[in-house]
């Protein structure tokens, strides 16, 4: 187990470096930010002060070894655009976006799990063929126009809902969410339904799936010759088996929900991490998008180890220290 | 002699009927009427963006066809020139429906074309690893998790980030968050192949490796090919949507759907839907069409669901 740990460890340091190679090398490939920052009526001495200043005079391997040392002390630059620390900058964008995904990921369960058992138990009925029906529609909406939809819908015509931003938040260990006020949590539902359907299908089709193949399993078959009731074989052995794809699943996700809010955010302009690297892309501002990527990068890093993790105690069967 | 022939006849009759696993295929393939369904439609769409410069009302890239005059006008008003706008017309005055199967073909050529050359380059890297196996094998599936592990969507935004907009960047960057997928599923069913006898038989005639690897192997791992291939196709064309609704995607003279969808979002919140309703339809019907066939097709070639 522990050199299982120390070799993803390992593993993981040496993504993270190739990472911050391609990112910073493609990232140093946009454009000229020069162009961008300096007004164009400022004269040689002044865009060389400037250039100077941002440290772009110097070769990229340079510049590339400067971001290394410094990020490693936890400095990932400063935006060109805020005049603020890059990390801290994103770091205060953070609970909003981690707000919405897990509230997509929450609804995502909630709703998902018990379609996608029906839909697995009762394949031929005609509830299952319509959940089965909804589900690929689920998949096939694009997220930034299913979110216009429901602004036109919810927003525009029935005035329900507000459209954009966050509304009021509270604060609560430290920081400010939205979830805990009225205002606030009214501003989240229909990002967090945006967000959340394209989740909700994943989820009920794994169940269902996962469903399927686990009653044509012998062990489902004797459980039942031994007389189990119905509910028993359904909720402990089927159930637990098709735990495994869909906790591993889920918890990926929430990776990918998190880069994903980058279209939610964009059409909800609720205020997050995704929005930021959005309009970061836009002015070029470059410490910003090096630091974000950097970010995500660790995240996913995570994300996949946690998950690793949790395998192995969901099903005894994968061994951690087997295979790397 | 004559007698001989007489017989010969019921029998070649017999051999035509005789059932051949891409008859089987295509039979259990169409036994599915909302697979049918889907496969129907999707022609529809693609022969109409084949079609686009002869069926559309208007030519929406011709600025002199355009009327500034006709802008925003509802479904189904009549513009300036005595035409119907049954999808009403953007802010530029441009006939919707005109502008929607105009956009559609790039929308199917994007999602098309990189759907493809992203599996000729994740299936011959797949094949490879599963054939070379080794070094070969533990580097090509290192580059996939690398891919893998990292959300398509952002991959895009950066790729489009550094090369910028435009039909071939935007391909370019498709192509490299999706090859990983058809290279894991080419590697996955390339290695149970490839330790059966006809591969070995193959190896023992010494046919050359690019032989046994296109000829031999590549068939038998077909079906989980066109499995991913079909479900990559819609998730290509959204994707393509999203970052052209992004502002990353293609270029303003060139409008996908989603460039169109982005193009009314302003015109949303004052109740003018059409604009952005309309091409989003569209895109929705191209993509359930894709993904009603695939959904079908998962279901046939999986043989775990055949007991």
């Amino acid at each position: 187990m522990t050199v299982y740990l120390l070799r993803r460890l390992l593993q993981a340091l040496l993504v993270m470096l190739a990472m911050s190679v391609i990112v910073f090398v493609g990232v140093y490939a946009i454009g000229d930010p020069v162009e961008i920052l300096i007004s164009p009526d400022a004269d040689q001495i002044e865009r060389e002060r400037a250039i100077k200043a941002l440290g772009l005079d110097l070769p990229l391997w340079q510049q590339y070894l400067t971001f290394l040392t410094r990020a490693v002390q936890g400095d990932l630059g400063r935006s060109f655009v805020f005049n603020e620390p890059a990390l801290q900058l994103i770091l205060q964008k953070m609970p909003a976006t981690l707000e919405l995904a897990v509230g997509a990921t929450f609804m995502a369960v909630l709703i998902g799990l018990p379609l996608g058992l029906y839909a697995g138990l009762k394949p031929d009925s005609v509830g299952s063929k319509a959940i089965m029906a909804g589900s690929i529609l689920g998949f096939s909406l694009p997220t930034f126009w299913v979110g216009l939809m429901l602004i036109m819908v919810f927003a525009v015509q029935l005035g329900w809902l507000p459209s954009t931003g966050r509304g009021e938040t509270a604060e609560f260990l430290g920081l400010r969410w939205s979830f805990l006020t009225r205002d606030g949590l009214a501003h989240l539902i229909l990002p967090a339904i945006n967000l959340s359907l394209f989740k909700i299908s994943l989820v009920v089709r794994l169940t269902r799936s996962g469903v399927r193949e686990t009653m044509l399993m012998d062990y489902v078959k004797f459980a039942r010759a031994k007389g189990l009731s119905p509910a028993r074989v359904t909720y402990v052995h089927v159930f637990k088996n098709i735990l495994i794809p869909v906790v591993t699943v889920v918890g990926l996700e929430l990776g990918s929900t998190i880069a994903f809010s980058v279209v939610t955010e964009s059409v909800f302009a609720w205020p997050g991490m995704g929005k930021l690297i959005i309009d970061s892309i836009n002015v070029l501002d470059r410490p910003v998008i090096v630091a974000y990527l950097m970010i995500i990068v660790l995240m996913f890093i995570i994300i996949n180890l946690a998950v690793d993790l949790l395998y192995s105690t969901l099903d005894p069967r994968v061994r951690l220290e087997g295979k790397s | 002699m004559s007698d001989v022939t007489v017989n010969e006849v019921p029998v070649v009759a017999k051999v035509v009927k005789e059932e051949t696993p891409f008859r089987r295929f295509v039979s259990e393939f169409f036994a599915s009427k909302i697979a049918t369904g889907g496969l129907i439609v999707f022609g529809i769409i693609a022969l109409l963006a084949i079609l686009a410069p002869w069926i559309t009302p208007q030519n929406p890239y011709d600025l002199a066809q355009l009327d500034i005059m006709d802008g925003r006008l509802e479904p189904g008003s009549v513009g300036g020139s005595g035409m119907t706008h049954w999808l009403g017309t953007d802010d530029q005055g441009r006939d919707m429906l005109s502008g929607i199967i105009y956009g559609l073909r790039i929308s199917l050529t994007v999602g098309v074309g990189s759907a493809f050359i992203a599996s000729l380059v994740g299936a011959s890297l797949g094949l490879l690893a599963a054939y070379g196996g080794g070094r070969t094998d533990s580097v090509i599936m290192r580059l996939v998790d690398l891919q893998l592990s990292f959300p398509t969507i952002l991959a895009a935004l950066m790729i489009l980030a550094f090369l910028g907009k435009g039909i071939g960047n935007v391909v370019i960057a498709l192509v490299i968050v999706e090859w990983a997928y058809y290279a894991r599923t080419v590697r996955g069913s390339a290695l149970v192949e490839r330790r059966r006898e006809y591969i070995e038989a193959a190896q023992c005639l010494a046919l050359p490796t690019r032989r046994i690897l296109f000829r031999h192997l590549l068939p038998n791992c077909l079906p989980p090919l066109i499995v991913v291939g079909t479900i990559q196709v819609a998730r290509a064309i959204a994707l393509e949507a999203t970052l052209s609704f992004l502002g990353l995607g293609v270029p303003i003279t060139e409008p996908s759907l989603g460039l169109l969808i982005a193009n009314g979002y302003e015109y949303m919140l004052s109740g003018k839907y059409w604009i952005s309703f309309y091409p989003g339809i569209a895109l929705l019907v191209t993509i359930v069409s894709i993904n009603l066939m695939g959904d079908h097709l998962r279901d046939v070639l999986n043989p775990r669901l055949k007991k």
